[in-house]
């Protein structure tokens, strides 16, 4: 294939790159940002898929079947999560002004320059191969693609050269044009966005091609794959060969990526426009990862099927396929697609730490030199920030000469995969220290230090040193007898510890050593006030706005001009006064003014006096600014040269955290007293209204009671007027009269020792004079009692009352009650004239005995049932009547029952009669042997 | 004149009893329900001169009689006297409203009760 042709439009691409990007700052500029949305930011996440996604997944499945999908399940798994931990990464980072893990991890642990430059070391050593990786990686599709050699002085270094250069310019000219760090690269971000939805495009393609073009559809592929026995093997997770600890590790290692990878952290972090794009994001980047891996499988198959014999490495199959199928055209799109995929993940990761090496690795050294004469400060600061500004350029180009020398040296001879996961490793050292520094206020920068060196040697002993074996440079011996020939110091096997694949083994080790130190020594060593105020900030983020932040650090008086002019070196006139602005209407009272009505658009500190003290705030405003463009640790170093040292002091912070915390304690204490109150509030209420129901009910059962006294008292005095008016009266019905006034006086006295006794039940008072009661004897009095009621109405009786049932220990009088009660009670209920029929039946049940009292009677609609034992039904049921009786008759009945520990219920419906238990523990002498004894009972 | 007609309605046989020995005694002719339907039935029959009403009865309360007896046009010189042991303001007041023309709380003075008696039987 032409080379001239691929040449052509791989740099067509990327003039193509350049004029999206171009467009898109025209936008930003033009204030019509065609960024600021969610579907763009989940886009420019997805750089996450670099050249390893689009050629070594192919390779990755050919080989180990699904065990490629291990680095997308991280990132997937962890989404929901985002909006916890990323979210809260955004906000720190948006409220510290920090624009990279680097200066996430100094800012934290007291903004020390030493962390931030380690951190920045892991970075780049972490990386560069993983660069190079991706240049490797248009290295071979351009061999692939053109089939000419892959010698380092032939065409395909030299395109690589040339890509690496251009992609270089790139980078520089969209990537590192402003001093400040945290304006936004729109222009990047869209190219990255539309790199990211090309190169899904273009797989897409090519899988539908394979899947569908070469094959007939997805069960063909897999069918055919079935019938090749290595390939078979592939279909499991077992037979893939990955074991649990591998597939945790890969698990562990994306998640970790995903979050804490240099150019996820620039996408994701530093060029967020909005939090709540994170919430499309949290599904639209795993749905990205899945798609794009569709069609993995079916494409690896493909190419072990079509081009298994020919001995090509199976990285290639992505291109290899629609070349060997001839068609071009195909292969174009997908090599386009390639080159998306690995440019795109170069250029974020180089803009990402160049920064960081111009920030942590250079400028703390620069600002440390003092300016050479007070007057000249405005121009040593301005001479710094362009300093800043092509020291970053220079990293740019640093970083890829250095990821093209890597790849020109070593790195051809490493497959793709084992790099990227190599610099995964170095990047989840920062785990400990950044989850740490989000959520536990006890992290220290001696422990944060100190872990991630340790984790960083042992990454670098048990994952790296492994690479450099080999002929002309380290022995062989290292890996099977140790370094100088000390078993315990096997790379691959640490102090003995075999079994691991060495991925597993190498992040078991370093985490092992980074999470012991950076928790041992943070337990051990107290942190410094500084510390602890940057602790307190980025923890409690989201709860409150931090007392602590408040703690002015820079007391000396420093003259306000010369703030101004730090300002103004860095960032320029129109920045500066805009900043500036900003800050007045933020703070009105901080800002030096001598004249109020000054016209809006002038600066109101440029009328200070030359000799007015900066407001301490304003220098933590500057500080802040300066953090941006120069990273926190720089900023504060350059803020300390005008301002003298910060001085924190310890009893401050301290006393300002215990402050907060006792706010928060008195808050707490607060809510339970008022939450006790409320309970308090709602118990007397519920209290009252039961009071008042009581009353209320007490009112009823007195009325109840007079009225049924008036009854009897009505005749009473009617019969006795009558008597005294009309002494002519026949003697017989003057007899008829006077005992008439005889009988309902009884029943008045009735009624009025019915009323005693249940206050006396109520009232707890009431004793039980317990005999021996002989059942039968006792059913065969109430039937007496009540005969002359059965008769009058003519109601036919059954009873069923063994003479045999065992004696009971109760009150005789008192049962006695209860039953003519029930007995009476159902007459009432029975209709007249030989209708009526009344069962009394007794049988015992175990250890008790049941007494029914039956009837065919009017019944009880269900809703009445537990009415009926209240004593106060009656005067529910105001102006129907019950038929005879006080309503007070089932209620010292239950109150009977219940004092003999009996219980008493009623079944009932409506016309359908009612059947009223009882039921009576029995003395335990007089429970029936039989219970106890099967052998008789049967 | 024509001896006047009278109802008493109970369920209370010795009340009734006694509110019988008056009646006649005072030489009025006289009916006797002992409970609400019996009482409905009763009016409906004859065009009575007075209702003696209790209240409370086990079927049809007197309330409920009372009220069916003002919706007849044809019972309209029927006067009405509750009798009742229900002597709370509020009762007093929902009998009035049932269409009472008298509400005598029990047990009731006899003289009293004949002297209203005639009073409304003269009206």
């Amino acid at each position: 294939m032409s080379k001239l042709l691929v040449i052509g439009f791989s740099f067509g691409y990327l003039a193509l790159l350049f004029g999206v990007a171009y467009a898109a700052e025209r936008r930003s500029a033009a204030r019509k940002s065609l960024v600021s949305n969610p579907y763009v930011y989940a886009l420019s996440m997805a750089v996450y898929c670099t050249a390893w996604t689009y050629y070594g997944s192919v390779g990755r499945a050919a080989h180990y079947g699904l065990e490629f999908v291990g680095i997308y399940l991280g990132p997937t798994l962890l989404a929901p999560a985002w909006w916890l931990v990323l979210r809260k990464i955004i906000r720190v980072c948006r409220q510290q002004r920090l624009t990279s893990i680097a200066d996430f991890i100094s800012a934290r642990y007291g903004k020390s320059a030493s962390l931030g430059a380690l951190v920045t070391v892991v970075c780049v050593l972490g990386i560069v191969p993983y660069i190079a990786l991706q240049i490797k990686a248009i290295a071979a599709s351009f061999v692939t693609m053109t089939g000419s050699s892959a010698g380092v002085g032939g065409p395909a270094a030299t395109t690589a050269l040339y890509t690496t250069g251009a992609l270089a310019v790139f980078t520089i000219l969209f990537g590192v044009r402003s001093v400040e760090a945290t304006e936004r690269h729109e222009g990047i971000v869209l190219a990255v966005a539309v790199e990211s939805v090309l190169k899904l495009v273009a797989f897409l393609v090519l899988g539908v091609f394979v899947t569908f073009g070469l094959f007939h559809g997805f069960a063909d592929v897999f069918d055919q794959a079935a019938a090749v026995p290595a390939l078979r093997q592939l279909f499991t997770l077992r037979g893939s060969g990955t074991s649990s600890a591998g597939w945790f590790t890969l698990l562990a290692l994306s998640m970790s990526a995903v979050l804490l990878l240099p150019r996820q952290f620039q996408v994701a972090v530093v060029e967020n426009v909005d939090e709540n794009h994170l919430r499309k994001a949290m599904w639209l980047f795993p749905l990205y990862l899945i798609v794009i891996n569709l069609f993995v499988l079916p494409v690896a198959f493909g190419g072990m099927l079509k081009l298994g014999g020919r001995g090509l490495d199976a990285d290639t199959f992505v291109l290899a396929l629609p070349l060997a199928a001839g068609h071009f055209w195909l292969a174009l799109l997908t090599y386009l697609g390639g080159l998306s995929a690995a440019s795109s993940m170069i250029i974020v990761e180089t803009i990402a730490l160049s920064v960081m090496m111009s920030n942590h690795l250079l400028m703390p050294l620069l600002v440390r030199v003092p300016a050479a004469r007070p007057e000249g400060q405005t121009r040593w600061f301005a001479y710094l920030g362009r300093v800043a500004l092509k020291s970053r350029r220079l990293a740019v180009v640093l970083v890829l000469l250095l990821a093209y020398i890597y790849y020109a040296m070593v790195g051809k001879q490493l497959p793709l995969v084992n790099t990227g996961l190599v610099s995964f490793a170095a990047v989840a050292q920062f785990v400990p220290a950044v989850l740490g520094g989000l959520y536990w206020k006890g992290g220290t920068r001696r422990g944060a230090t100190v872990g991630l060196l340790a984790g960083f040697g042992v990454w670098f002993f048990t994952l790296v040193l492994p690479t450099l074996v080999g002929p002309g440079r380290l022995p062989a011996s290292i890996l099977t007898e140790g370094v100088g020939g000390i078993a315990g110091l096997r790379p691959f096997a640490l102090f003995g510890l075999e079994g691991l694949d060495y991925l597993s083994h190498g992040l078991f080790w370093s985490w092992f050593f980074n999470i012991g130190i950076y928790v041992g020594l943070s337990v051990a060593v107290p942190p410094t006030a500084l510390e602890l105020r940057q602790a307190d900030v980025f923890v409690d983020v989201f709860t409150r706005r931090s007392l602590a932040e408040e703690v002015a650090g820079w007391q000396g008086r420093t003259p306000f001009p010369d703030v101004r002019a730090l300002l103004l070196g860095f960032l320029g006139k129109k920045r500066t006064n805009q900043a500036l602005r900003t800050f007045a209407t933020r703070f009105p009272d901080a800002v030096p003014s001598e004249n109020p009505t000054s016209d809006p658009d002038s600066v109101p500190h440029s009328s200070a006096h030359p000799f007015t003290p900066a407001d301490p705030r304003l220098l933590t405003y500057a500080e802040k600014l300066l953090a941006g463009s120069l990273g926190p640790a720089s900023a504060r170093m350059l803020v300390a040269s005008v301002a003298g040292a910060e001085q924190i002091s310890y009893d401050s912070v301290v006393g300002i955290l215990r402050e907060s915390q006792q706010l928060l304690e008195a808050n707490r204490q607060l809510q339970k007293q008022s939450r006790q109150l409320q309970r308090l509030t709602d118990e007397l209420r519920a209290a009252y209204d039961q009071l008042q129901a009581l009353d209320q009910r007490k009112d009823e059962f007195l009325y109840t009671v007079t009225h049924e006294l008036r009854t009897p008292l009505t005749s009473i005095r009617a019969l006795a007027e009558i008597l005294a008016d009309n002494p002519e009266l026949e003697e017989e019905e003057r007899q008829r009269f006077q005992l008439t006034i005889g009988r309902e006086a009884e029943r008045l006295t009735r009624l009025i020792s019915l009323v005693l006794d249940l206050e006396k039940f109520e009232s707890g008072q009431a004793t039980l004079d317990r005999n021996r009661v002989v059942v039968p004897e006792l059913v065969a009095e109430a039937l007496e009692a009540v005969g002359q009621l059965l008769r009058d109405k003519q109601i036919a009786l059954h009873v069923d009352v063994p003479a045999d049932l065992p004696v009971l220990s109760a009150d005789r009088d008192r049962l006695m009650q209860v039953l003519v009660n029930l007995l009476s009670n159902a007459v009432k209920a029975c209709q007249p004239h030989g209708l009526g029929r009344i069962s009394v039946l007794a049988w015992p049940v175990a250890d008790v005995l049941l007494l029914c009292v039956e009837d065919n009677g009017r019944g009880i609609s269900p809703a009445a049932q537990h009415l009926i034992f209240d004593k106060f039904y009656q005067a529910h049921n105001q102006n129907i009547r019950k038929p005879e009786g006080s309503g007070l008759g089932l209620a010292i009945t239950k109150k009977i029952v219940e004092l003999h520990h009996g219980r008493i219920w009623v079944e009932s419906a409506l016309d359908q009669g009612a059947r009223f238990f009882i039921e009576l523990p029995l003395p335990v002498s007089a429970v029936p042997t039989a219970v106890y004894s099967p052998s008789l009972s049967a | 004149m024509k001896t006047p007609h009278i109802l008493i309605v109970d369920d209370e046989p010795n009340i009734v009893m006694s509110l019988e020995f008056l009646m006649r005694k005072n030489g009025y002719q006289v009916g006797i329900a002992r409970n609400g339907t019996e009482a409905l039935a009763a009016i409906a029959q004859t065009p009575f001169d007075l209702v003696l009403l209790d209240v409370m009865m086990p079927d049809v309360d007197g309330y409920r009689v009372c009220q069916q007896l003002r919706q007849r046009p044809d019972r309209a010189g029927t006067k009405v006297i509750f009798l009742s042991a229900k002597s709370r303001e509020a009762d007093v007041r929902k009998g009035y409203e049932a269409g009472a023309d008298l509400y005598i709380p029990k047990p009731f003075s006899t003289r009293q009760l004949m002297e209203k008696v005639r009073e409304l039987l003269t009206m």
